[in-house]
């Protein structure tokens, strides 16, 4: 299990958090002028990374506030945390 | 079968010490060209290429495996087989899967322990009940054994099920299949390995892909760690690293990849005879015949290729099972292991051809893989032989995602493994 | 004949506490201080169970948790039984009862034993190449495989025994209390660091502590006697926890560690109820220094296998530590220097050692010269080929080795024996270093795995690190701490160290022997019987991996987890194969270390606290008025209320005529509140729910409807506006959580620009519902200060309002379709509230009803429930609700997937009523629906979702999703059940009041 940085609350146990995915997947802003392939795109696919990844997080047993993290999947090491919003650092 | 396999053998083997056995399968290094081939060598990808070889004529197929054979899914998966599915699809799927099982022993030569020793799913709200009800039905009028039973029902299958109403989500019902059961995972993926190499199917392993050669939209070889090796047709059987292998290709997929968790106790004499499946409770037991019960737990809920995952995963099912089953309480944990589950969004696989000529994906199987491996292999091999999906896969094509017709699983079957 | 083996008094047993316990039902003694395995010694058992498959004859081979073979189960068929406990571990207890395993009848006379005559048949993987013919046999050949497999018995009856878990948090942990982890545990404590110390045994030291011999000195002081200083000094230091009897059992990533601490085990029987008896810790260190020791190998020839044959080093444990000899005749088997220092250990006991074998021709070393001293025949370049006895080992066979150690040479020499040490050298215990993802390397010197890249913030020193001796041992720890600690000095620096060990190993996996292999039984894995011969046959049959042979031979898949065997499984491998060593790799040593039982990874969470119970705040009026309850999520929902001599239908037939014609009441407390508030309140639900919600004026309510983003019915529930800014939301009962999860996320992450706050209120309020025709009359005697007419007060409107004094919420709005209202008030005075308007509705006959009857009521007027009525496939527009889905709104969550080719299509399935032809036949929830049942395969065409006799239309009504089932008004068609047919009706499916009457009566 890790130890998640939340950017609110400092470090606490992963099972106060939820993970939420890939993250900067921007909702498109006129989704019904896109085709049903390119809504797909957003609703389904995703880059599954092995490696990398940027990634959604929400401190569910705490604040309650969703962050990003960027995690290498194929070990879990977090290499960073940053808050919604903010430029995704350069790992 | 040149080195067939029977007590006869075993017995005139054992006079001159069993130093005559054959390799059950061969370890050639690849050749320069094939007319397909498979990436993957789990169960699913092994019984692609075998079914290749022995239904559609072709045979000059290479199997590529990262890894050994068998070292993945395969080799970590709680082995529960049954086609007890709500939809159609599913169950036409599952069920062609649960046909091919009942004679692949024989068909292979080789003892995959297919036991039909039934399985059971259990309802514990009034909601489970309904669900368990409507798939029932559904059953039935697919053809596929099936039965409700009641809580007495229940108990009488399974003895040491604590059906008391006093527990916090007490049994209130449950579903039995009786064809359903368990197989010897690893036995599944030697069995289709030897037969495949029989017929003269390469089985390189230890051997990565790097890459996939494209020509505009079609397929032109794969790039691996022992060198290119050039084909018209790719199948791509890579479970958790499907997507890896997609990237390859500029494609993305509909799939996360997560931690998926089992467990095995010590082995104890005969305690549960049937495989017991909760949903609501989140609990699946059986016993192997070495005597290990066998655990499976949930999903983490991230992505993963670590082949671990949290503690508190593995803690949450051992509370549901000493909830379900209180005597398993002084039971020890053997071990404990993780593995890389690709999961769609509506929890059913994909067996389809791709926007990239010649290139095939069967993905996506989540937790739920193991039992389809023989059918899975047969039309996935169909699938690329034909370049068209027999009428039993043709539900489960990539491009469900995009026309919105989901074959959603999880949200109706009330069990997703 | 018995003997006494007990020699001279050791310091950890105490002589003057005799304990008795029972083996295979005879009484035996032993002293405090032994564990079963040295008490049976000392009465001169060696057998002590069967193998796995082929059941031979096994005793005890080790002294410590990683045996094979001495395994047993404790008090069979009592609440307590366990199988498979290792009588190495087992400290004895007063009442100790145990047993042998898989044996039939006795562990002496076993008819399983066959199964050795048989083993030429039975070679690794035999089961996959025969019992196929005939096909259906398989059932019959599997029951006596299952049979004979399996070692103890599960227990049949519930745990007596309580357990808990502990959070730890520390500076350093140090797992491993011998030599190496006093060291670091004192170094580290008085550095001021939080420090926590466990070992798995009921002692500190480790193997040095009785390591009584003047041939390992520090200071000029023993070994021994250096270390128990050591130890009692570090005991007084404050910031230093020890742990005994603590075994870590996996060691995770960010140095996350369970470790059970075993409280109780070792208590006699009748002082452990009410006691915990297992702690299982866990503990997140910011260090963790493993010094967890090595293994002492084994050596794999002929016949290995036999009871009396134990680890050289276990010979001297039970000597040394709990003063038993093993035997009276002893022969010591070795290839490094390890049976030297048992062999003197057993002298100065007065133990007789008849000789020792010895792998290597030509070294010296102090400890031989000591041991020479004793008069001792000591065959050098020599291996034993094989051993008699069957029960009991009896004699050895030995050959000289050739100079290659490739093959036997010479005559063949018999010697007697009743006890034979063999020692293999040293596998460092990396089990948990592997487990936290350390990767190993191999050393080629001593052919042992080592660590080599740290994963996280740890270290390994000691034996584990591969620094057996002293002299490596206070030459590696004192730097290495430093850095790992960043520390200056530690006491450990320039001591002088005597050891007179030498390193020199003959190292060979599997030694040769005079018969070809096939005749041989030299086993690797003792407990699941699998042999040298197998491996070799497993690479034969083109096996190559280690993970391969490990599955095909079952080799180290035992409850020793191949502690023993690992290594040299991968070393016949090597040598088969005529591949390195280092680039074979090792097998994934997967967690637990030692098994964990199942009672301690849960904890206190079984019974009564496996889940929690939501109540609601009129909980206990509900279970007083006899409610029986339905399990809605964590929720206790109110099912129904018998009454005398009601069954379940009776009770649901009058709650729901008695709700439609004079007044009902409801506790609605469960269903989720989200109160909302900002500014932008009124965008944020225009985009979560289907409908439009900006011109909803202040003190109305409306019912909304919400979408997964593909487009799918996810949740709904009525939202009030309470303020231009300011509204409240339900949702349902097992939704709530879900959906304030969902609107969080979009809120968050979608549209932080939205000036918008929510909060979850569900616990806050309860939630009266009163209905029926009489519901007005109730409402406004029990507020009476309100005005109830129709239009002040009309449907779907709230107003604010008091109960003696205390604030409320008055929401005209309604699930049944009756004139209703819902008072929500502070949860306290929800049951006060519930009373009064019983009180009150006493002379309407107000009756309590619960779900089922909900339920009823809203499928007589075709009101949805979102779960039972839709599953994760259902679009608003497949249940017909088109009217609540705005075309002008230009988004809201799932609108674009609602127009997909497949989600626009005419032919999905539809929300329909369904009417039987026989008014009273009750259609079964979950039947499925055909049109035409000759049809084969049939074609399913939908099912039925709710279903009910209905008391107030007096018939029997259902509702159901059908393909195209929109367009099939008045249509007939079949519910094919398992022994009839039942034929319906399509029908609207709002069966009741139509035209709203009702609502506004």
């Amino acid at each position: 299990m890790f130890v998640i940085n939340c950017p609110y609350c400092g470090e606490r146990e992963q099972s106060e958090f939820k993970a939420g995915g890939e993250a900067h997947i921007v909702r498109p802003k006129q989704p019904t002028e896109l085709s049903d392939d390119e809504w797909a795109e957003y609703l389904f696919m995703r880059k599954n990374i092995k490696g990398i990844q940027f990634e959604r997080w929400i401190h569910t047993h705490g604040c309650r506030k969703w962050f990003n993290v960027v995690r290498d999947t194929s070990n879990d090491k977090i290499k960073a945390v940053y808050k919604m919003g903010e430029e995704p650092p350069t790992v | 079968m040149k080195n067939k396999y029977s007590i006869f053998s075993l017995v005139k083997n054992a006079f001159s010490y069993h130093e005559n056995w054959e390799k059950a399968w061969k370890d050639p290094e690849p050749k320069k060209e094939y007319d397909a081939i498979i990436i993957g060598g789990g169960g699913h990808g092994l019984a692609t290429a075998y079914y290749l070889a022995k239904k559609h004529d072709m045979k000059n197929i290479a199997l590529v495996e990262k890894g050994w054979i068998g070292g993945g899914n395969t080799g970590r998966n709680t082995t529960i087989i049954r086609s007890n599915y709500l939809w159609d699809a599913s169950a036409g799927l599952y069920d062609h899967a649960l046909r091919i099982w009942e004679g692949l022993s024989q068909e292979l030569n080789y003892n995959v322990m297919f036991s039909q020793r039934g399985v059971m799913n259990l309802a514990h709200n009034l909601q489970d009940v309904r669900d368990l009800k409507r798939r029932t039905h559904a059953n039935r009028l697919n053809g596929i054994d099936a039965v409700y039973l009641n809580t007495e029902q229940v108990k009488k299958f399974c003895p040491i099920i604590n059906t008391s109403p006093d527990i916090r989500y007490p049994v209130l019902g449950g579903t039995l299949q009786r064809r359903a059961g368990t197989a010897r995972h690893d036995a599944v993926a030697w069995g289709y390995a030897r037969g495949a190499n029989e017929m003269g199917v390469d089985i390189i392993q230890n051997c990565e892909v790097k890459g996939i050669k494209r020509n505009g939209d079609s397929v032109e070889g794969i790039e691996t760690t022992k060198g290119f090796i050039k084909t018209k047709k790719i199948g791509v059987v890579a479970a958790g690293h499907s997507s890896v292998i997609a990237s390859m290709a500029g494609l993305k997929l509909p799939l996360e990849s997560k931690p998926l968790q089992a467990l095995v106790s010590e082995p104890v004499k005969p305690i549960i005879d049937t495989v017991v499946m909760s949903n609501a409770v989140h609990a699946y037991v059986s016993q192997s015949d070495k005597g290990e019960l066998v655990i499976g737990a949930g999903t983490d809920d991230y992505v993963s290729y670590s082949q671990k995952g949290s503690h508190d995963i593995v803690e949450g099912t051992l509370n549901a099972i000493l909830e379900l089953y209180p005597i398993f309480s002084r039971m020890r944990m053997l071990r404990q292991w993780g593995g890389i589950v690709d999961i769609c969004p509506d929890a059913s696989p994909i067996i389809s051809k791709t926007s990239i000529k010649g290139l095939y994906f069967n993905c996506g199987w989540g937790t739920g893989g193991f039992k389809a491996t023989p059918g899975s292999g047969d039309l996935f091999a169909h699938t690329i032989a034909n370049d068209e999906p027999h009428k039993l896969n043709a539900a489960f094509n990539i491009n469900r995602f995009v026309s919105g017709n989901l074959v959603d699983e999880h949200g109706a079957a009330a069990v997703a493994h | 004949m018995k003997k006494n083996l007990r020699v001279k008094t050791s310091n950890f047993i105490d002589e003057t506490y005799k304990i008795s316990f029972k083996f295979n039902g005879k009484t035996y003694y032993g002293y405090k201080g032994d564990t079963l395995a040295s008490a049976l010694l000392a009465n001169d058992i060696h057998l002590v169970g069967r193998s796995f498959k082929y059941h031979r004859p096994r005793g005890i081979m080790t002294a410590g948790s990683e045996e094979p073979n001495a395994i047993v189960q404790l008090h069979n068929d009592t609440s307590r039984t366990e199988p498979n406990v290792r009588a190495t571990e087992i400290e004895i207890y007063e009442g100790l009862e145990a047993s042998s395993q898989n044996c039939w009848p006795s562990v002496n006379f076993d008819i399983g034993g066959i199964n050795n005559l048989l083993s030429p048949i039975l070679p690794a993987g035999f089961y996959y190449k025969t019992f196929m013919w005939p096909a259906s046999f398989w059932e019959k050949y599997e029951y006596f495989i299952r049979k004979s497999a399996g070692l103890g018995k599960s227990p049949t009856k519930p745990d007596p025994d309580i357990y808990e878990h502990k959070y730890i948090h520390c500076d350093v942990l140090i797992i491993g209390a011998g030599i190496s982890g006093i060291m670091a545990a004192k170094i580290s404590a008085k550095n001021g660091f939080k420090t926590l110390l466990i070992d798995e045994k009921p002692y500190l030291g480790g193997s040095t502590i009785y390591q009584n011999t003047e041939n390992f000195k520090i200071n000029n002081q023993t070994s021994s006697s250096w270390l128990n200083k050591e130890i009692n000094e570090i005991k007084k230091i404050k910031n230093l926890e020890i742990k005994i009897r603590t075994s870590v059992a996996a060691f995770h990533g960010y140095n996350f560690l369970l470790a059970r601490e075993s409280l109780t085990d070792h208590l006699p029987l009748e002082q452990r109820d009410n006691k915990t008896r297992h702690r299982l810790l866990k503990i997140r260190a910011k260090k963790v220094i493993t010094a967890t020791g090595s293994l002492e190998r084994p050596l794999i020839f002929d016949n290995n296998d036999r009871p009396g044959i134990l680890l050289s080093s276990a010979i001297e444990k039970y000597s040394n530590l709990y003063g038993v000899a093993c035997g009276e005749e002893n022969i010591l088997f070795t290839n490094n220097d390890t049976a030297y220092e048992a062999a003197i250990s057993l002298f100065q006991k007065g133990i007789n050692v008849k000789a020792i074998i010895d792998n290597r021709e030509e070294v010296d070393s102090k400890l031989i010269k000591e041991t020479e001293k004793n008069n001792i025949q000591i065959y050098r370049g020599y291996t034993v080929v094989n051993t008699s006895g069957y029960k009991r080992i009896n004699g050895i066979s030995i050959m000289q080795l050739s100079k290659d150690g490739q093959k036997v040479i010479g005559p063949k020499k018999s010697i007697s024996c009743d006890c034979l040490g063999i020692s293999g050298g040293w596998t460092p215990a990396v089990h948990l270093f592997t487990q936290s993802g350390g990767k190993l390397k191999f050393r080629d010197e001593d052919q042992v795995f080592i660590p080599d890249k740290y994963p996280s913030d740890q270290i390994s020193l000691g034996s584990c690190n591969g620094d057996f001796t002293l002299d490596e041992i206070f030459l590696s720890i004192p730097k290495k701490l430093k850095d790992f600690l960043n520390i200056k000095k530690t006491d450990y620096e320039n001591l002088e160290i005597y050891s007179s060990f030498n390193k020199s190993k003959r190292n060979i996996w599997l030694l040769p022997s005079d018969k070809i292999i096939g005749k041989t039984k030299p086993f690797v894995d003792y407990q699941n019987d699998a042999t040298a011969k197998d491996i070799k046959l497993a690479l034969r049959e083109g096996f190559r991996s280690i993970e391969h042979v490990k599955r095909y031979t079952t080799t180290g898949m035992g409850t020793d987890q191949g502690k023993l065997g690992n290594m040299h499984a991968l070393g016949i491998i090597s040598e088969t194969a005529d591949s390195k060593m280092g680039e074979l790799g090792t097998t994934t040593f997967r967690p637990p270390y030692t098994p964990l039982t199942f009672g301690t990874i849960v904890g206190r969470n079984v019974g009564e606290y496996f889940d929690v119970f939501r109540k609601t705040p009129i909980h206990d009026w509900h279970v007083k008025n006899k409610a029986e309850f339905e399990n809605v999520g964590q929720w206790k929902r109110a099912w129904y209320y018998r009454k005398d001599g009601e069954n379940m239908h009776d009770a649901v037939q009058r709650e729901s005529k008695a709700a439609r014609d004079s007044a009902g009441i409801l506790d609605a407390s469960t269903l989720g509140k989200i109160d909302i508030q900002g500014t932008d309140a009124s965008e944020f639900l225009n985009r979560v729910y289907t409908n439009a919600w900006s011109k909803l004026a202040i003190g109305k309510c409306r019912y909304g409807l919400m979408l997964n983003e593909d487009g799918m019915v996810y949740d709904d529930g009525v939202t009030t506006r309470l303020g231009e800014n300011h509204y409240i939301m339900t949702t349902t009962t097992g939704g709530a959580a879900s959906v304030l999860g969902k609107l969080e996320d979009y809120l968050q992450t979608e549209w932080p620009e939205l000036d918008v706050y929510l909060t979850s209120v569900t616990d806050h309020y309860a939630t009266v519902s009163v209905c029926g025709p009489n519901s007005k009359k109730i409402v406004s005697q029990v507020i009476p200060e309100l005005d109830f007419s129709d239009e002040s007060f009309p449907h779907m409107s709230f107003k604010n309002a008091k109960i003696d004094k205390i604030k409320c919420r008055v929401m005209r709005i309604s699930f049944t379709g009756e004139h209703s209202y819902e008072i929500n008030i502070q949860a306290n005075y929800g049951k006060s509230v519930w009373e009064k308007c019983m009180k009150v509705g006493k002379e309407f006959n107000i009756t309590p009803y619960g779900t089922e009857t909900m339920h009823l009521l809203r499928a007589e007027k075709g009101f949805i429930i979102v779960g039972q009525d839709t599953d994760a496939t259902m679009t608003p527009i497949d249940l017909q609700m088109d009217w609540i889905v705005s075309k002008k709104k230009y988004d809201f969550i799932g609108k674009r997937s609602l127009y997909r080719s497949d989600t626009i299509r005419d032919d999905r399935k539809q929300l329909v009523g369904l009417l039987t032809e026989n008014p009273d036949e009750v259609l079964e929830e979950g039947s499925q629906i055909v049109a035409d049942i000759k049809k084969s395969p049939v074609e399913m065409l939908g099912h039925v979702t709710s279903s009910y006799y209905s008391p107030n239309l007096k018939k029997s009504i259902a509702l159901g999703v059908v393909r195209g089932g929109k367009n099939m008004m008045g249509q007939k068609l079949i519910i094919p059940m398992e022994n009839k047919q039942i034929n319906v009706t399509v029908a609207d499916p709002v069966f009741l009041d139509k035209e709203n009457k009702r609502l506004n009566a």
